[in-house]
């Protein structure tokens, strides 16, 4: 595939909005030559869309949660444990809670867990009807609901189950930028390596510190002025070409990268592509805490590699922070310095 | 420092400012002896440039002193007088490498929000909006340059600051718009606004070899300085239809360039000039493009039409048809001064060049908001404002100041 067609091909999946969510770039395959450095576990398609099945598990449980609010009384007549409008509103209320939490797309495998907890729940209570000897209660009634509870567990643990394994269910960012770069690959290669250079242009970083040939230490700045720090470890490793990296298991972030150097035809340099994955700290909440704050992850990367490209090529980082000015309006007191130089 | 500050549309004002210092190794600090206004910085002080904010210090013609270098500027020395061009450039990228600095891809901190407007981003330059970095402005008593090294040219002592200050824009701007019509023997070229960049590329279009130079203008006085800068005709378009005199005077052909020293401000007669400041109010359109509309149209087929003048966003009802089917060539591009302020130099030198004939206002920095408004206005025959911060004993001419 050519360059300019990889090129294509990275921007259409940019476009469509796919890079943030979808497991493994093509792109990124075909750079590292296998699948994301095996950070989640292989597994086989699951029969049916588990995303699908906690769909239809939504409505259902939205469903009869609104008949147990609506008509509790005939509900309990229905499946032979008698009136008990009080429990059964209290059920019906947890599962339209629940139905609208699988539907938000949200945490999806957190809400099919609970379901499953509610099932538990419904079937010890049904348990418990059939022991008392209550007048009103219809065994025959009782035991078909029973079933049915037990048929909605099956499908609410497959769901759960299948959900968990679906790879990244969490909130994980990709991004990806490219930078031709007049130097060539093996100067970029050493300056890169040299891992305490890494601050030097990636403007979060605080500082990289090694800890032995494969293991290093990396202390950023979080959003909101929290500091975060992580272990990463150099899982490929290719002289002159490029590497990967990867946190280690149990850090506070998951995150990984490649950077490939590609040398540009005729003498032109060596184009720089970086691509990264990260769960951000606070899920998505840091993460949308952190684009409020104006640190966008794309435009952090696309400027990161600008910074490598100007201290490669010049030694310097183009500023004009510290410059004088004359009397600031408010707006620009709010804007320069921030999203402007 | 004293400084001129941006401080609004049509307000500027010299304000009380920190002095600069060292921020990069490749920086140095030149302490300003004269530096001028130039015609694109009316499209700032009348808010056509975008991402101005109050407070930014304006210029970014200026010559000076060395007073301070970075520990990565070993060419320059405490003492030297240079001029410094208008476009920062870092000397070591793509561009750079091939001479086309005002295309550096390194001296821009905010490449990013020229990247959004124009898809790349061109090299940084001094007090011209954030658009091109924010760089704090010659128009003050010091500058912070960045990559020294590179830029600011060393000028002989012989030589008076009103003879090379030009150095720094306008006159290789001038040269560049000329240099682009790739100019033959006995070629016609015609050449829109008579302000310093259009006189300096009337006399530039001459030393390139130019048949015969055609100078547009509406103000008598400015006309007068292209007849002196070498232009054999003179066009008040306020007089005579301008595409008709040009096929007139070229027997139907029309001239074989056409150098467009104007830009975005451009006033022409007639109802399109209506049109285009309406747009323009609107904010339908940035940039008037008449001028560009005439020059296309004027050219001959198969011709270069050369913009020199500054264009920012968006313009409307080009006529793309006749670009097309004309073959005509257009180029453009902030100038690469740094390619070409030695062979000038020389020129100057040789005396074959003296660029002073242009200024007809000398004024103290302190005096920088009359000067704007008198050059935007055209007061008094104004076509250049200078500011002598450090008047040379030897400066012939004396000073002086119309306080109308």
């Amino acid at each position: 595939m050519s360059t300019g067609s990889q090129e294509h091909l990275r921007r259409a999946q940019q476009s469509s909005g796919a890079g943030a969510h979808t497991s493994v770039h093509p792109l990124y395959q075909e750079w590292v030559g296998y699948e994301a450095h095996d950070v989640h576990e292989e597994h086989e398609e699951p029969l049916v869309d588990p995303q699908l099945l906690a769909n239809a598990l939504g409505w259902f449980s939205i469903g009869l949660g609104l008949v147990q609010l609506l008509a509790p009384r005939a509900f309990g007549r229905a499946i032979g444990v008698g009136e008990h409008p009080v429990l059964v509103r209290a059920i019906g209320a947890r599962e339209v809670v629940n139905g609208i939490g699988l539907l938000s797309q949200r945490s999806t495998g957190t809400w099919a867990w609970s379901r499953v907890a509610g099932d538990a729940l419904d079937l010890s209570l049904l348990a418990i009807a059939a022991r008392r000897p209550a007048a009103d209660r219809d065994l025959q009634r009782l035991a078909l609901a029973t079933s049915a509870a037990l048929g909605v567990t099956s499908v609410d643990v497959y769901t759960a189950q299948a959900l968990a394994r679906v790879p990244v269910s969490e909130p994980a960012e990709m991004v990806s930028a490219s930078c031709a770069v007049n130097s060539s690959p093996q100067a970029l290669y050493a300056f890169w390596k040299d891992l305490a250079n890494l601050p030097r242009f990636m403007s979060h970083l605080e500082s990289v510190t090694r800890i032995d040939e494969r293991t290093s230490h990396w202390v950023a700045k979080g959003p909101a002025g929290m500091s975060v720090e992580w272990d990463a470890e150099i899982v490929r490793d290719d002289p002159d070409e490029g590497f990967s990296w990867q946190t280690v298991p149990g850090s506070e972030v998951t995150h990984e990268g490649t950077v490939r150097f590609d040398r540009d035809l005729a003498g032109r340099g060596t184009i720089v592509r970086v691509q990264m994955r990260y769960i951000p700290p606070a899920g998505r909440v840091g993460r949308q805490l952190g684009r409020l704050l104006g640190e966008d992850p794309q435009a952090q990367i696309e400027g990161d590699l600008r910074r490598l490209k100007q201290l490669i090529e010049t030694g310097e980082v183009a500023t004009t922070i510290g410059q004088p000015a004359g009397r600031r309006s408010v707006l620009g007191r709010v804007t320069l310095g921030r999203r402007l130089q | 420092m004293k400084a001129v500050c941006w401080q609004g549309i049509g307000q500027v004002g010299v304000e009380d400012v920190p002095d600069p210092y060292i921020l990069n190794p490749r920086d140095a600090i030149v302490k300003v002896t004269a530096t001028a206004i130039c015609g694109s910085d009316l499209h700032l002080y009348d808010g056509y440039v975008p991402t101005m904010y109050r407070g930014d210090i304006l210029g970014h013609e200026f010559m000076g002193e060395v007073v301070e270098v970075g520990p990565g500027v070993s060419n320059l020395s405490v003492g030297d007088r240079v001029v410094v061009p208008f476009p920062i450039a870092c000397g070591n990228c793509f561009y750079c490498e091939r001479e086309l600095y005002s295309l550096c891809e390194n001296s821009n901190p905010n490449a990013q929000l020229a990247e959004r407007l124009w898809g790349h981003s061109p090299a940084g330059i001094f007090g011209y909006s954030h658009l091109t970095g924010g760089y704090a402005g010659g128009q003050a008593e010091y500058v912070r340059v960045p990559f020294a090294d590179v830029g600011p040219l060393v000028v002989p002592e012989s030589l008076e600051d009103e003879q090379v200050l030009f150095l720094s824009d306008v006159l290789p701007t001038g040269y560049m718009a000329a240099e682009q019509c790739d100019i033959e023997e006995g070629d016609t070229i015609a050449v829109w606004g008579c302000g310093p960049v259009g006189l300096f590329a009337i006399r530039s279009a001459k030393l390139l070899g130019a048949g015969r130079v055609i100078a547009i203008d509406r103000y008598p006085e400015r006309l007068g300085k292209a007849s002196a800068a070498g232009a054999e005709m003179t066009v008040n378009y306020e007089e005579v239809d301008v595409l008709e005199i040009l096929k007139e005077l070229t027997g139907g052909r029309g001239p074989d360039a056409c150098i467009d020293a104007v830009g975005m401000e451009a006033h022409v007669r007639g109802v399109s000039h209506a049109y285009d400041r309406i747009k323009q109010a609107m904010r339908l359109e940035s940039d008037r493009p008449a001028v560009l509309r005439q020059a296309i149209l004027a050219c001959r087929s198969g011709g270069v039409v050369s913009v020199a003048g500054v264009y920012g966003g968006f313009v409307d009802k080009m006529p793309f048809g006749a670009v097309m089917n004309k073959a005509i060539t257009i180029k453009s591009g902030q100038t690469h001064v740094h390619r070409y302020m030695r062979s000038l130099l020389e020129r100057i030198e040789s005396g074959e060049l003296d660029p002073s004939f242009i200024i007809t206002h000398r004024l103290s920095l302190d005096e920088a908001p009359l000067g704007y408004e008198m050059f935007r206005n055209k007061e008094d025959e104004c076509v250049k404002v200078v500011f002598l911060l450090v008047p040379r004993p030897s400066v012939a001419s004396p000073i002086s100041i119309p306080l109308s």
